[in-house]
């Protein structure tokens, strides 16, 4: 009794294990249950009830509502599908002026609209695209075809690549120094000398008009919600859910409104990359102190200069990790939207993980992930760049940028015509190296995998099959051993116990909505990988963070490491492990893992940096040793951090797990691949995507509530 | 009589939604405790002053005491929910925002209690920043710029950051840009507050040297009662958002008009702040020693000289008239006598 009355919470949270535990053993599997397809299927089964909601026909397997609830939501991603279908067919058609047909001619206006934007787009690739490549399309968008076959010297050569290089080296010399001229420099040869350059240019394209579209609209509306309560009331819940949506899910109901090509992957990855970009330019601008403002404003700033002026440089620290961001989910991207079409390095890594080639499929990896290092410290370097007003420069030292690119310029058009000379007959590797042309180490990377495989074979199977049947299998089995009743009991009483009626409420409906879709089962395997994910990640992550701490050096290191780490697109990570372990959940589930460890050992070093000094000085006098100082001071005060840290990895998890659908899970994320190919498509992608970000939520929110306490609780709010 | 620069009428300041209606019911009579119930805050309660040209104001009050809400009030960072705030005349709640900005430009500065340096400006593009807003000319503002580095004794330090700089360095900064553009009123919220003391009064005695030279319309904010008495030529001394006294600093120690004035005063050394005019007595005496003191000399610099003497002192103006005497008991009696009394 009296433990009971000193800690109320923990008997609160036993009594709630209990409730759960009765009720998964008070329930029995139904004799009918197998982990079928998914509850709703469309195709006909004798064993299927069927209901009808707005004249939908909606089949499912029933079961006892206690076991499993019956997917009154199946309706939705049909209903979603049709209310697409008509607002892109026929809501308000009007009369528009068709350029080529010369007439007038009825369209919807929503299609129009789309056309208009994807047409925009287009032009906007296609200009950058042939300026590095070459091309005709640019000069037809503004004369015609028939201009261009009267003067067909009108078509642009596109730039040799020793230009692109020797300018990416000079630019990153104005803007940082030696140091980034020469890792550009040698990026762009590595490119082209491994015959890369035309799919890089094709998603560096795609980058250039993406990135900086996505920053301006993030920028815009974050500073907008930061000027309306309104705007931002608005914004919130939209970003909430978008901040754990998978990419995937976005790419189906894409499709149906822009169709497939590089246009619709730059809107996509706008959706997804303006969302954290808004979220960090709000934090960054709430977060500059009053009189900063108010200096800005007796300096006789119009609102204009004060935004330009003062607000945004001030906040830039917040603004950059956005663009940061940015650029992070712009290469994902480019990998992802090569399933709907767009040209360059992605596609590339596609098809070559899909013919399990992974010497290819590493180069072009290691591209990706290069460009995407070099453009992140180019912005980086950009946003931090100073002008000397002393200096009393000469005329060259003050041009001398423009003329080195000027002379690199005329350099390498004279190298590529003398190549013309040199490779006659052949191609010229002064222009532009082929992509079958350049110098290869796949052979060596897949003869390496071979090797490995032949090696190891007997120990990586034992351990693949060890972690299979004995731990994966049965893990997986238990997860789906949960009646919807437990776990929501489960759920809702852990939001009660942690944020009270409110938290509950929020966690009821997140749940509910998962469990009311026809997709339960495939939502708690999506779970079991990822908590598995998750459990490992973090352990990890905790113990390597709290080792680096140990010394200002590694952590430093460490947090370095991450950063890195943190650009590489997600695709990437599936290159190694399937060089190891080939197409099984073991694949996944490291790479999961990998990925997934990154924010676990980050916020963990973060956390237990931001104890205060004075703290450590006041435990160091009080005669703790080392040990006794992390577990009595630093992990109780950085707790909260680090749990924020394990919000960060059940996102992370949560995103790769969805991506290993590519390598072929059972989990959400394998329906979401599915409906890319599906005609009725668009409805389930996004409604699995809801359901997928409305798991990460469930935690997030959680998470949060908690952290928030606790940091009130020990005053560091 | 110097021309006004600064007229404040009645101003008043409540924070709250119904503010504006709630001001126009209480017919000039608000009261904090009423308003508070209704959920409204009061921070300046019918502030009614003038400053004149030339003139350094001090406001003197404990935190939340409304004397920022009532700096911000008259720069306008705020707008007063009552009253009227004249500028050389113009009516300041009038403006609208383009003339705002240009009073700003053209006639205003201010200093910062925690700087609000632009982080990502070197020291001498941050003293440029008024200017270049103003569409001057890259060269000409850095080299105004330039001049004001060289006037607040920051040379050499032109290209650092303000994250490079000490706090003290850092004020100087922020009190280089509020002039650049030289203004013809020049506020200061708590400009020296965040300073430890040494650096605060060697930043005090550089602030009155600039002053002697310059000549501006000063409001300057502190709670620092010495700080007060130290540069002003006169003290508002506010509480819960009411002036409680505005006078000059030796008639808030002579004479405190409240209780809560007179606590303020108490600890003051009389002889740092009074000059002789203060206790003199007017009156003519005949009976006048050798010695002659200068009526504006500050008690404690001349005390050990008339201490010394037997006869009564003489007092002069600037023209060696004699304006009035003073006995050497009196000396006494204002350094150690009126504060037992509790005068």
């Amino acid at each position: 009794m009296e433990y009971l009355k000193k800690y109320p919470k923990l008997f609160q949270w036993l009594f709630l294990l209990v409730v759960f535990f009765a009720l998964c053993f008070a329930i029995d599997v139904p004799e009918t249950y197998k982990f079928i397809r998914g509850q709703a299927e469309f195709v006909k089964d004798p064993n299927q009830s069927v209901y009808f909601f707005l004249g939908k026909e909606v089949r499912y397997y029933a079961f006892d509502v206690f076991w499993r609830l019956p997917p009154l939501l199946g309706w939705l991603p049909i209903w979603i599908n049709d209310s697409l279908f008509f607002l892109m067919n026929e809501w308000m058609p009007m009369e528009f002026w068709n350029e080529d047909t010369q007439e007038f001619k009825t369209r919807p206006i929503l299609l129009q609209i789309s056309r208009n934007l994807t047409a925009f787009m287009t032009f906007l690739i296609e200009l950058i695209r042939e300026i590095l490549l070459g091309g005709l399309e640019t000069i037809v968008a503004f004369t015609s075809w028939d201009f261009i076959d009267a003067y067909p010297w009108l078509e642009l050569p596109g730039l040799p690549w020793t230009i692109v290089a020797a300018g990416a080296a000079i630019l990153s010399y104005k803007l940082s120094g030696k140091g980034l001229a020469l890792f550009a420099g040698l990026t762009m040869i590595y490119i082209s000398i491994f015959g890369q350059w035309k799919p890089s240019m094709q998603t560096l394209s795609f980058i250039l008009v993406a990135a900086p579209l996505s920053f301006i609209f993030g920028l815009g509306l974050g500073i907008a919600a930061y000027k309306s309560k309104r705007v931002e009331k608005a914004l919130y819940p939209i970003l909430l859910v978008m901040q754990t949506m998978p990419q995937y899910a976005v790419l189906v109901p894409a499709l149906v409104l822009f169709g497939v090509g590089d246009h619709a992957a730059v809107i996509i990855t706008m959706v997804v990359a303006v969302p954290p970009m808004i979220l960090l330019t709000i934090l960054g601008l709430r977060a500059i102190p009053p009189e900063v403002i108010e200096a800005g404003r007796m300096s006789g700033c119009t609102n204009r200069q004060l935004m330009l002026k003062v607000l945004i440089p001030t906040a830039r620290r917040d603004i950059l990790i956005g663009v940061n961001q940015v650029i992070m989910v712009c290469f994902s991207m480019a990998v992802i939207s090569a399933f709907i079409g767009a040209k360059g390095l992605g596609f590339n890594l596609l098809l070559a993980l899909n013919q399990l080639n992974i010497g290819l499929a590493l180069e072009a990896g290691l591209c990706i992930s290069l460009i995407a290092i070099l453009l992140d410290k180019m912005s980086l370097a950009w946003a931090n760049k100073q002008t000397d007003y002393f200096g009393n420069l000469t005329f060259f030292q003050r041009n001398k940028n423009v003329i080195f690119f000027a002379a690199s310029f005329v350099i390498g058009i004279i190298l590529a015509y003398v190549g013309t000379f040199i490779f006659k007959g052949s191609f010229n590797y002064l222009f532009e190296i082929p992509h079958n042309k350049g110098i290869s180490t796949a052979d060596f990377w897949n003869k390496g995998v071979d090797w490995i495989f032949d090696t190891f074979f007997v120990y990586i199977k034992a351990f693949n099959t060890w972690l299979i049947q004995d731990v994966l299998q049965p893990m997986r089995a238990l997860y789906l051993r949960m009646p919807a009743v437990a776990t929501l009991v489960l759920a809702v009483g852990a939001g009660y116990l942690i944020g009270g009626i409110r938290s509950a409420l929020v966690v009821a409906a997140l749940t509910l909505f998962i469990a009311l879709s026809p997709w339960w089962d495939r939502a708690l395997v999506t779970l079991y990988m990822a908590t598995f994910g998750v459990v490992i990640s973090c352990l990890i992550g905790f113990t390597v963070g709290t080792l680096c701490f140990q010394n200002k050096k590694s952590a430093a290191f460490m947090l370095g490491v991450c950063d890195i780490f943190q650009t590489f697109p997600s695709f990437v990570y599936l290159i190694p492990v399937m060089m190891l372990f080939g197409i099984t959940d073991t694949s996944v589930l490291i790479a999961v893992i990998v990925y997934a460890t990154i924010p676990a050992t980050r916020y963990t070093i973060e956390g237990l940096r931001s104890v205060p000094v004075g703290l450590h000085e006041a435990a160091t006098m009080s005669g703790v040793n080392k040990f006794q100082r992390l577990t009595k001071i630093e992990f109780p005060l950085a707790f909260p951090h680090m749990m924020l840290g394990l919000n960060q990895t059940i996102v992370f998890a949560l995103f790769m797990v969805i991506i290993g659908a590519f390598i072929g899970t059972e989990d959400l994320g394998q329906y979401i691949l599915k409906a890319l190919s599906d005609k009725n498509g668009a409805g389930i992608g996004l409604t699995l995507g809801i359901c997928v970000a409305f798991i990460g939520l469930i935690f997030d929110n959680l998470i949060r509530t908690w952290v928030e306490k606790r940091k009130k609780h020990l005053g560091i709010a | 009589m110097s021309e006004t620069v600064i007229k404040c009428e009645s101003v008043y300041k409540i924070f709250g939604e119904n503010a504006k209606k709630m001001l126009e019911e209480s017919n000039g009579n608000v009261d904090a405790k009423t308003f508070q119930e209704k959920g409204c805050i009061v921070g300046v309660n019918n502030a009614s002053f003038e400053v004149a040209k030339g003139e350094m104001l001090v406001v003197m009050g404990l935190s939340g005491s409304g004397k920022s809400t009532l700096l911000r009030c008259i720069s306008r960072l705020t707008d007063a929910t009552g009253g009227k705030i004249f500028i050389e005349g113009q009516d300041l709640l009038e403006l609208n925002n383009k003339e705002l900005i240009e009073l700003r430009r053209s006639k205003m500065g201010m200093v910062f209690q925690s700087f609000a340096l632009l982080p990502h400006k070197t020291v001498v593009e941050n003293i440029a920043f008024p200017l270049q807003i103003k569409g001057t000319k890259t060269e000409e503002s850095i080299n105004r710029a330039m001049e004001m580095v060289k006037l607040v004794g920051l040379d050499g330090r032109e290209n650092y950051f303000p994250r490079e700089l000490s706090g003290g360095q850092q004020q100087r900064v922020g009190i280089a840009r509020s002039l650049a553009v030289e203004p013809d009123i020049w506020f200061l919220d708590e400009p020296f507050s965040a300073l430890d003391p040494l650096i605060r009064k060697e930043m005090q005695d550089e602030f009155l040297r600039l002053q002697e030279k310059l000549q501006k319309t000063i409001m300057f904010i502190t709670h620092d009662f010495d700080e007060a008495l130290k540069l002003a030529d006169r003290i508002a001394i506010m509480k819960d958002g009411i002036i409680e006294q505005l006078d000059t600093p030796a008639n808030i120690v002579l004479n405190p008009a409240t209780e809560y004035v007179r606590k303020f005063t108490e600890e003051v050394p009389r002889e740092k702040v009074l000059v002789i005019e203060d206790v003199m007595d007017a009156s003519s005496n005949d009976n006048l020693g050798d010695l002659k003191v200068s009526k504006d000399e500050i008690i404690e610099n001349v005390a050990e000289k008339i201490l010394t003497q037997e006869k009564i002192v003489a007092v002069v103006d600037s023209e060696n008239n004699i304006v009035g005497s003073i006995k050497p008991s009196k000396i006494i009696d204002t350094v150690f006598g009126g504060r037992k009394n509790g005068s």
